[in-house]
């Protein structure tokens, strides 16, 4: 057992699942989206990117950019709900299903993620 | 090689693996500082607790975090915020002065400073498109023949293993970028990145005070870069053997060469003075100094150096007594144990009625204080003198020995006469070949023509991109001697001043020193000694129609597409058509 695999392999299933938490649900109900969740979705994805930097390997490479892709999704998700939450008056329908689809899209990088994370560990058979 | 170098020098991926640690800290310290702002009750407002929002704890963590300070928003804060946001700028200070540490730390990395140094080497060579030469060990010798192929307007990489040598090199001028390494060129792997492999590479120098190194790069010159010629350094007999074993193209190995110099001007003054005046530096006087007479010689010191030299005079049966610290008795010289430094050795081996004496010993002292004692013992001594390092120089020049060695000047003639002009070592070794009569015949009549300066040397090939005009001329079947040729484009009675020393033909045939009458061919090779301005003359003969014209016929050609065209016509009417 390693430490590093099993860190490494704790945030990127944690990023999944918290994106996960955040996405399920009526798409257009506030009341079913916890904004703190997506808060924790952003962080632990912002810290699964950092830890694939510098791998060389193509895995490692392909890795990086499905987190670089949830990452993007999540920080536009943060920002469309902090423009509707203070300038846009209000968590409308609308402006909720806005944050939430925008997380999905992240939720399917991070399961991408998940996937290589999973070949990875059954092609290495040890 | 491309995957090599992709492995070698990803920097941007070791700065991203360094910077992991920092960037998770401060990713974590500001997801809790931000969380923590979320989760503490901020003042009562219309009768109900407020609480921050992520986007305002984010957006005033941001600027509390990176020490800008713009306020409490969006009311000012309870008290339990501001505590919350105590332990927050701390937190926050610690991230950013540990992130900021590491990049500076990183910055100032001796192996990161390395990977982007060698990036920038390695991207220098690959763009190189001009000819190049490969010049490992920037020592004394390195830095000669550096200065050589720049003036002669060559490119050059060059590898050095110390740093502090390679420093010198920005401090020197040269009139071209030098794309410079600091790295083991006894790696293969260095060499390839230096330009080894490049296309462009049109020589290897190995020029390292390491014999192993040396040893090293002949052989990965030869197995990864066969058609391209190394010239190596090699002090040792057993290396230039070896570096011979698998056809090493040259070899450079300076006490060799001076003991073969040596028992040349023993059996052969004047062919050694000959030697002495093609191979000198151009344009520097050659002296006529007294040759080494023969008579009883002294070695002190029978080292690498010193063996040489005794083989040298043995082979032209000169007797030797031989100075050593641990005497080595073979029955063929007097042996004598001593330094040499003192007197009562030099009075052991005979100096009074010796002839000359070598100072040879690896300490440069040693060889001074030799030499002084022997000449005030004996004042008629012919003394030949051995220079380890160039920083004693000024001391070697104030004493007035009739030869003084220095291995590393040694190198750099032969390898700057050798790159320069290819043609002229099998001009030398058939020198080497020829009686003294003949040699005495050819010195004379050259020196008589050019004067003592050392002449320019240069070898043309009379081809189709070097010599257009003249290589048309003749395959168009035009008779042209070497008489007719050599004339001064400002006046076609005078001669140009320079002699032709060799003429290799396509056929593997050559000539020596030819006749004047002798017929040039097409792709003819032809070695010029001349002065500076001769050779300018003959670049543009060859070259330049209107030139050639002018030198063979005495007649101005027409310039121009039209007064050609009248010209040719005018001759047509005039010269009546042969079949």
């Amino acid at each position: 057992m390693n430490l590093e695999k099993v860190i490494f392999g704790f945030f990127i299933v944690l990023a999944a699942t918290l994106n996960f938490g955040f996405f399920v649900g009526d798409i257009e109900n506030p009341a079913h989206h916890d904004v703190y969740e997506l808060f924790a979705a952003l962080v632990v994805s912002l810290i699964a990117t950092v830890l694939k930097f510098g791998d060389r390997t193509q895995i490692g490479a392909v890795h990086l950019s499905t987190s670089l892709v949830a990452d993007l999704q999540l920080i536009a998700a943060a920002m469309v709900w902090g423009y509707a939450a203070h300038v846009g008056g209000g968590m409308s329908p609308e402006m909720t299903a806005r944050v939430v689809s925008l997380s999905g899209g992240a939720l399917f990088a991070n399961v991408v993620s998940v996937i290589i994370l999973i070949a990875e560990t059954i092609m290495q058979r040890r | 090689m491309q995957q090599a170098l992709a492995r070698h020098h990803s920097i941007f991926l070791l700065i991203l693996r360094r910077m992991r640690a920092p960037l998770i800290l401060l990713i974590a310290l500001f997801a809790i500082a931000v969380l923590g702002l979320t989760l503490v009750p901020g003042p009562v407002v219309d009768g109900q607790t407020s609480y921050l929002s992520f986007f305002h704890a984010f957006y005033f963590i941001s600027y509390t975090a990176t020490t800008i300070g713009f306020g409490e928003i969006p009311y000012t804060f309870s008290d339990q915020q501001r505590l919350w946001v105590i332990i927050s700028i701390y937190l926050s200070v610690i991230g950013w002065a540990y992130t900021l540490g590491s990049v500076f730390n990183l910055l100032a990395d001796r192996s990161l400073r390395q990977a982007i140094a060698m990036q920038g080497f390695v991207r220098a060579v690959r763009r190189l498109r001009e000819p190049f030469y490969l010049v490992c060990g920037y020592g004394e010798t390195g830095r000669l023949i550096c200065d050589a192929l720049d003036r002669m307007g060559l490119r050059v990489v060059v590898i050095e293993v110390d740093e502090n040598k390679l420093g010198e090199l920005d401090l020197h001028s040269y009139a071209a970028d030098v794309p410079a390494l600091c790295a083991d060129a006894a790696n293969p792997e260095t060499l390839k990145f230096a330009g080894l492999t490049h296309p462009s590479c049109i020589g290897v120098i190995a020029l390292t005070n390491d014999d192993a190194t040396n040893l090293a790069i002949a052989i990965a010159a030869r197995l990864l870069a066969p058609r391209v010629p190394a010239l190596c350094r090699a002090e040792r007999t057993a290396t230039s053997a070896n570096m011979a074993s698998f056809g090493t193209r040259h070899i450079l190995n300076p006490f060799e060469r001076f003991s073969e110099t040596l028992a040349l001007s023993l059996h052969a003054p004047k062919a050694s003075q000959l030697f002495g005046w093609l191979t000198g530096l151009p344009g520097s006087h050659v002296e006529q100094r007294r040759d080494p007479p023969r008579g009883n010689w002294i070695v002190c010191g029978h080292g690498r150096f010193g063996r040489l030299l005794v083989d040298a005079m043995d082979s032209e049966a000169v007797p030797v007594t031989i100075i050593d610290i641990d005497p080595k008795p073979d029955g063929i010289h007097r042996w004598v144990q001593g330094d040499g430094t003192g007197a009562d050795a030099l009075h052991e081996a005979g100096v009074l009625e010796a002839t000359g004496i070598v100072c040879g010993t690896s300490s440069d002292v040693d060889n001074l204080s030799i030499a002084v004692t022997a000449r005030e013992l004996n004042k008629a001594l012919f003394v030949i003198l051995r220079q380890n390092h160039e920083s004693n120089r000024a001391l070697f020049e104030a004493f007035e020995s009739d030869i003084t060695v220095v291995p590393s000047r040694v190198i750099a003639h032969e390898c700057i006469a050798i790159l320069s002009t290819p043609l002229l070592a099998p001009f030398l070794d058939e020198i080497r070949r020829r009686d003294e009569e003949w040699c005495g015949e050819l010195l004379h009549r050259l020196t008589h023509r050019l004067g003592w300066r050392v002449p320019q040397i240069r070898s043309q090939r009379i081809n189709l991109s070097r010599a257009p005009a003249l290589y048309r001329r003749l395959m168009r079947g035009e008779t042209i001697t070497l008489e007719r040729l050599l004339r001064s484009p400002a006046d076609r009675s005078m001669a140009l001043d320079c002699e032709v020393l060799y003429l290799d033909r396509d056929d593997d045939d050559h000539v020596m020193t030819p006749a004047p009458d002798e017929k040039i061919r097409p792709g003819d090779e032809l070695l010029f000694a001349g002065t500076r301005r001769a050779l300018e003359d003959i670049d543009l003969i060859i070259a330049n129609e209107h030139t050639l014209e002018y030198i063979l016929t005495g007649r101005d050609l027409p310039g121009g597409r039209i007064w050609e065209l009248l010209a040719q016509r005018r001759r047509k009417k005039s010269q009546p058509q042969l079949p």
